[in-house]
């Protein structure tokens, strides 16, 4: 039988991390169909149908799926899942709000937040913040996983060319309403998917100091990053939080900045190919994880780290 | 307004988890237990709730073995009314929670039920949700900020993009995030109270409901060791090593 994955998208786009779920979902079957609910979002659907992974989308359309609420989405895709073995989305915000509901209705007991496909039956997936890695096998006959996109690579977003179907919509859940989203809009690379990433936390002292983190992250083409810490005392949005509750990152560099290394954030950062720690304790346990520490006061070493990237005129795009 | 807390006992966050050596879990004997943190902040919020007079009535309930006992009497020491706990042995998936709960639900006819947005044990981010599923209810996942109308809560959530305000009717699921509130400590006479509040004992097999494992877990694993980094002795050097050697700038 086939693989549903469930599309993320913003009516307009689809965003990033379909693609790498699509590639978890072609690696338990190659038949991958795709489900894309929403109002309005024939553009993103067109987008899925030309992943390469792609067999075939599914396109569900009403004013009350313009906001991706979980009590209107769940309904469609237990609806469609008589056709299918697996469920598939994201260990997102998006995929975590979403999938329980679905699981819970199939009776399935979920799998959440995978690393890798052993089989079709058979995943990793890590505990106690990646403290630990378990291999689970679901008994379940209709298997309900989300994956973690970072542990699997995008799939081409072009060479496919699946027909798209309409499904039909279902009723409005009337007693939840959508009232508004603050997005916080940049012109940086999304935290999730970039190349660079430059964090901070307590040791930024405040959310004015975070200036210096941007410049660097600037330089870098980075994204920015911090420590539950920074969050918690105002510095910087949640949206930004790397962590066992936050964000999971992989980038080729991260640099953490006044970071002490909580075991909670370190699950969120510590399979970035490089990392770099600058902080003035040197005991302090981001340490461990790090290929390159430097043991100094950051409000020094940040301005210093600027000039000598200046000097190296090699500006990442 | 009548709120059930959902209160999970696990490994103390600040515990360094060690792998068994049979590689069947990880070593749970003679470690410190607490309660998930993010449930700490739903039985904070509840307990605000009341004390703001927008509650009658708050309820902890905990499922697992006898010793989740502990877990429901630290809420009761920071204001919860009474207690329940449900007992149970050995594995529970979160399916098998949410099944639990919902008879808890339908015994107690709360409002609200609240409990922390992720376990920080297996980490799999479920029960509420699907809790919510099963009762057809409303869910405000992630929640960071919770306003208590006449009939509804408007609940602040924060999604990957920033945040999000949904409004939902009750009866209603909410999960915690850890920046909703600052958990109060217990104080010494709240503990000593807490000792005299009743906690209703139920064996999960009278509830029932089919709580075998779905899953079976085959290996549990330490995670990849990373290979021991260097310390450099400036910025420069810094600059120099990620340039030349690791090829990142």
């Amino acid at each position: 039988m086939s693989v549903l994955l469930i599309a993320e998208h913003n009516n307009k786009e689809l965003r990033p991390f379909t693609l790498n779920a699509a590639t978890a979902a072609s690696q338990i079957d190659t038949d991958v169909h795709a489900v894309i609910i929403g109002h309005e979002c024939g553009a993103a659907a067109k987008a899925l149908s030309e992943l390469e992974l792609i067999k075939k989308v599914i396109q569900v359309e009403a004013p009350h799926y313009e906001n991706f609420v979980a009590e209107n989405f769940a309904p469609v895709i237990v609806k469609l899942s008589e056709n299918y073995s697996h469920i598939i989305s994201s260990a997102n915000t998006f995929g975590k709000n979403l999938m329980p509901r679905i699981a819970a209705a199939l009776d399935t007991s979920q799998i959440s937040d995978i690393t890798k496909v052993v089989s079709n039956d058979t995943f990793l997936r890590p505990i106690y913040a990646g403290n630990a890695f378990a291999t689970v096998k679901s008994k379940d006959n209709k298997k309900c996983v989300t994956i973690r996109p970072t542990s699997f690579d995008p799939c081409e977003s072009s060479g496919g060319s699946a027909p798209i179907e309409k499904a039909e919509a279902g009723e409005e859940f009337v007693q939840t309403k959508f009232i508004k989203r603050e997005e916080i809009k940049s012109d940086r690379p999304e935290l999730g998917t970039a190349r660079v990433v430059v964090s901070g936390g307590r040791g930024m002292q405040s959310g004015d100091n975070f200036k210096l983190i941007t410049s660097l992250a600037d330089k870098l083409n980075a994204a920015i990053g911090a420590s539950r810490a920074a969050v918690d005392a105002g510095y910087i949005s949640n949206d930004h939080q790397v962590g066992q509750t936050g964000k999971v990152v992989v980038p080729d560099l991260y640099i953490a900045v006044g970071i002490s290394g909580a075991i909670q954030h370190l699950a969120g950062m510590k399979e970035s190919k490089v990392i770099v720690a600058i902080n003035k304790d040197g005991e302090a346990p981001i340490f461990s994880v790090a290929d390159y520490g430097l043991e100094a006061d950051l409000f020094e070493a940040l301005p210093q780290f600027l000039e000598e990237l200046n000097k190296l005129n090699t500006i990442q795009k | 307004m009548k709120i059930l807390v959902a209160v999970k006992r696990v490994i103390d966050y600040n515990v360094q988890i060690r792998v068994k050596e049979d590689n069947t879990g990880v070593v749970t004997d003679n470690v410190k237990m607490s309660t998930n943190p993010p449930d700490d902040n739903a039985i904070e919020e509840a307990v605000k709730i009341k004390e703001a007079g927008k509650a009658t009535e708050v309820i902890a309930v905990s499922i697992g073995e006898e010793k989740a006992q502990e877990t429901v009497r630290k809420a009761l020491a920071v204001g919860a009314d009474r207690g329940i706990l449900v007992k149970t042995e050995g594995i529970l998936e979160p399916l098998a929670v949410s099944k639990l709960l919902q008879k808890i639900v339908e015994k107690e006819k709360p409002d609200l039920v609240f409990m922390g947005k992720q376990a920080i044990d297996d980490d799999c981010n479920q029960t509420g949700q699907m809790l919510s599923a099963l009762l057809n209810w409303p869910q405000a996942t992630f929640a960071s900020k919770i306003e208590i109308k006449d009939k509804s809560l408007e609940v602040t959530r924060e999604i990957d993009e920033g945040l999000e305000t949904i409004e939902i009717n009750v009866p209603a699921i909410v999960t915690c995030d850890l920046r909703l509130n600052e958990p109060r400590y217990a104080s010494l006479p709240n503990i000593m109270k807490a000792k005299k509040k009743p906690i209703e004992q139920i064996n999960a097999s009278d509830l029932g409901v089919d709580t075998t494992p779905r899953i079976e877990q085959t290996k549990v694993e330490e995670p990849p060791k990373r290979k021991a980094g260097i310390k450099v002795s400036s910025v420069a050097e810094l600059v120099q090593k990620l340039k030349n050697e690791a090829k990142v700038i």
